[in-house]
């Protein structure tokens, strides 16, 4: 057991901090809206600019080759510095890891720099009107044709995908295998012919969602990744990353649950022993996803794959997110109703449980891979 | 940077689990609660003073292992998973390294198998495991004092883990120290091991729903395939898993002397309560009426896990101690009518 940082990790930190101190922009407007979204493109790209939009990735895709402890290092002081959310992060935190680990030479070359630049801004395309937690339902369909396929389809509950210039997605391209086994991941430019994009308000209004219609949409082979049929398994190594800490790094809870403690003592007139109980609640619960990913990362360094444990994550930092909203607005008090960032981020906070598989498919999950419980 | 046990800590820990299933399965511990329970339990002490388990946090050259708190966690995990009817963590947690350096008898007997040593610090004034101790530490005001109870005539107390084999606390003891901050560094190692305790006796516990819920059947299908019995166990696995990383901590800050080791071990025995006591509840359900019985074995943990869930401070205290060390104001009363709280 060691906590302790190197002192080239604690110059990272150094370095990290005095450039956001110095960079980040205050007051964005959401980036869930149309004006919001161009204003957080200027972010991310004054953060790729200085190799910090993905310090992870080699030299040669923009990152700084960071190893898994800096990159932790990093998202700390992002989130303490009261830095954006990353509208590129459905590309550079769930594509990306994929194109890393299926995609061809040529794939990485093309797809990783302009994604890093905020060039290509990727959603995903997994959800459809009729397969949402059941994933493998899905029926928009990709025909082989010369030289490429041919899709027709819907996908919806597209974050971003109204602002959004590409989509990765999974289609199903051979009808008479079983269900997990015809599907194909594919790479679509939303300029396609044939693509209509309709953005449509989340729960907080914005536009946040969009549903993406495929009419006839033609897309050449290279568009495949990971290879025909293999759409199910190249998915699944996706959602480990979406589930697990590389979406939702401890800073990001660490520093809310820092604000949620300075407004407590800002309101220290309505903190009542319920609410404080809430904060410290917050606090130990971020600590804990914190120590939690701090042993996880432990493993991958040492080798050991957390697999099915990521769910624990998803489950953990969900319900962490909305308790710690909860009393947040409970300390605001008549407050609460005005849209602000805490009644905008308890709404955020409801998406938690349902997007990356709901947590009802979470539990079952740990129980069936961790527990050994028998499935249905 | 490394959050993870040395190889030699999961060797160790799995060695004591080992020992521990062979040497205190649930059997032994039920008869801890029979009426020559307090002698057959001496045996079991004997071969943890053998593997050397009873000095372990004294140095090598003074015939320990050297063991920090951090090496500790994992030890007194596998102890709360066996549930092991003897004060073992208070004599390797509280007692022997508060004596180590002071010289006395009482540490080599403790050290050595032949003194049984318990420890209650809170002044609840029920003494658990006096009656299998020769010399338990209590507390007055602020001054640590050693009671000798042999020859002593102990008021017997019925404790719901009746292998715990309490007594009111007697009075009397000799003075071992009057510094508040050995009182606090003692307080704080046995909230870190029974935290620790109670990760090991929700593993048991949950091991035990677990094989229940493959093996019973209802409606033509092993209960555990339902989602409802399968949630239910999940979230045990979750609190539990996201516990013993904080527990870890508070022993990684305790050794290092860290000034935030209160807070850490707060917290650790905060979030350990609240895990033992909901998975308590959890498994119980989960056996539905099977657990509801005290022939079958899994109240034997259970038990032990509300007590310790209760011992060296409350869910509640610990959570007020945190709430301090975040710097939060008191709270205010909510009753107070919105035109009454200007006055």
């Amino acid at each position: 057991m060691d906590l302790t940082w190197s002192p080239a990790e604690e110059a990272f930190r150094a370095e990290a901090r005095a450039w956001l101190e110095a960079n980040v922009p205050h007051g964005l407007p959401s980036g869930d809206t149309r004006e919001g979204f161009a204003a957080h493109l200027e972010w991310e790209r004054r953060l790729f600019a200085d190799r910090w939009a993905v310090v992870s990735w080699p030299e040669r895709y923009g990152g700084r080759d960071a190893s898994l402890w800096e990159w932790l290092i990093f998202e700390e002081e992002y989130y303490r510095a009261g830095a954006p959310q990353r509208v590129t992060q459905n590309g550079i935190f769930l594509l990306a890891p994929t194109v890393f680990a299926f995609g061809t030479p040529e794939q990485q070359d093309e797809i990783l720099p302009r994604m890093a630049a905020a060039e290509q801004l990727w959603c995903q395309g997994w959800s459809e009107p009729g397969a949402g937690s059941d994933l493998a339902g899905i029926s928009s369909r990709a025909e082989k044709v010369d030289g490429g396929w041919k899709i027709n389809g819907q996908k919806t509950w597209t974050t971003r995908g109204a602002f959004c210039t590409h989509l990765f997605g999974l289609f199903r391209t051979d009808p008479e295998v079983s269900r997990h086994a015809g599907l194909t991941y594919l790479l679509v430019p939303l300029d396609t012919p044939g693509v209509t994009v309709r953005g449509f308000g989340r729960l907080d209004g914005d536009e946040g969602f969009a549903e993406v219609f495929f009419d006839d949409v033609v897309v050449p082979d290279s568009a495949v990744l990971g290879g025909v049929g293999q759409g199910w398994s190249v998915a699944m190594a996706t959602t480990g990353s979406e589930r697990g800490l590389t979406l939702r790094s401890p800073g990001r809870f660490l520093a809310a649950a820092e604000r949620l403690r300075e407004l407590a003592v800002d309101r220290a007139g309505s903190l009542t022993a319920a609410a404080r109980d809430g904060v410290v609640e917050a606090h130990l619960r971020a600590e804990a996803y914190q120590l939690f990913t701090l042993a996880q990362v432990t493993d991958l360094v040492e080798g050991r794959n957390p697999g099915a444990e990521s769910s624990l994550n998803k489950l953990y930092w969900s319900e962490l997110d909305i308790a710690l909203h909860e009393t947040a607005l409970g300390l605001l008090g008549l407050e609460a109703e005005v849209d602000a960032p805490w009644s905008r981020g308890h709404m955020f906070s409801l998406s938690g449980p349902i997007y990356a598989g709901t947590n009802e498919i979470q539990r079952s999950i740990v129980a069936e891979r961790l527990l050994g419980l028998p499935r249905r | 940077m490394r959050f993870a046990p040395t190889l030699d800590q999961v060797e160790l820990a799995a060695a004591v689990r080992e020992l521990l299933a062979d040497a205190c399965p649930p059997d032994v511990v039920r008869a801890a609660w029979g009426p020559e329970g307090d002698k057959a339990r001496l045996g079991l002490w004997r071969q943890l003073a053998d593997l050397g388990l009873l000095g372990a946090v004294l140095p090598d050259d003074d015939g320990g292992l050297g063991l920090t708190e951090v090496d500790l966690v994992p030890l007194f995990v596998e102890v709360g998973r066996a549930a092991v009817p003897l004060p073992i963590a208070e004599t390797v947690a509280v007692l022997v390294p508060l004596l180590a350096g002071r010289g006395g008898g009482d540490l080599a007997g403790l050290v050595a198998g032949d003194l049984v040593g318990t420890a209650e610090l809170s002044g609840s004034g029920v003494l658990p495991w006096a009656g299998c101790s020769d010399r338990a530490l209590v507390r007055a005001g602020t001054k640590l004092r050693l009671l000798d109870l042999t020859g002593v005539s102990l008021e017997r107390v019925a404790t719901v883990d009746g292998s715990r084999t309490a007594a009111r606390t007697p009075a009397g003891g000799a003075v071992v120290s009057a510094d508040p901050a050995d009182l606090e560094r003692a307080w704080l190692r046995g909230a870190l091991a029974a935290a620790a305790q109670l990760v090991g006796l929700v593993h048991r516990q949950l091991d035990m729903a677990v094989a229940h819920a493959r093996a019973r059947t209802q409606f033509g299908v092993p209960i555990g395939s339902q989602q409802a019995v399968k949630h239910m166990l999940a979230n045990v696995l979750l609190d539990v898993r996201f516990t013993l990383p904080v527990v870890q901590r508070a022993a990684v800050s305790l050794a290092a002397g860290d000034p935030a080791a209160r807070a850490h071990v707060a917290a650790a025995k905060a979030m350990a309560s609240r895990t033992a006591e909901r998975a308590a509840r959890t498994t119980i359900q989960a056996h539905g009426a099977i657990g509801y019985t005290v022939e079958y074995d899994l109240h034997l943990y259970v038990k032990r896990a509300w007590a310790l869930a209760a011992g060296w401070g409350r869910e509640d205290h610990h959570r007020a101690v945190v709430a301090d060390s975040l710097g939060l104001p008191p709270a205010v009363d909510p009753s107070v009518l919105p035109w009454e709280a200007a006055r």
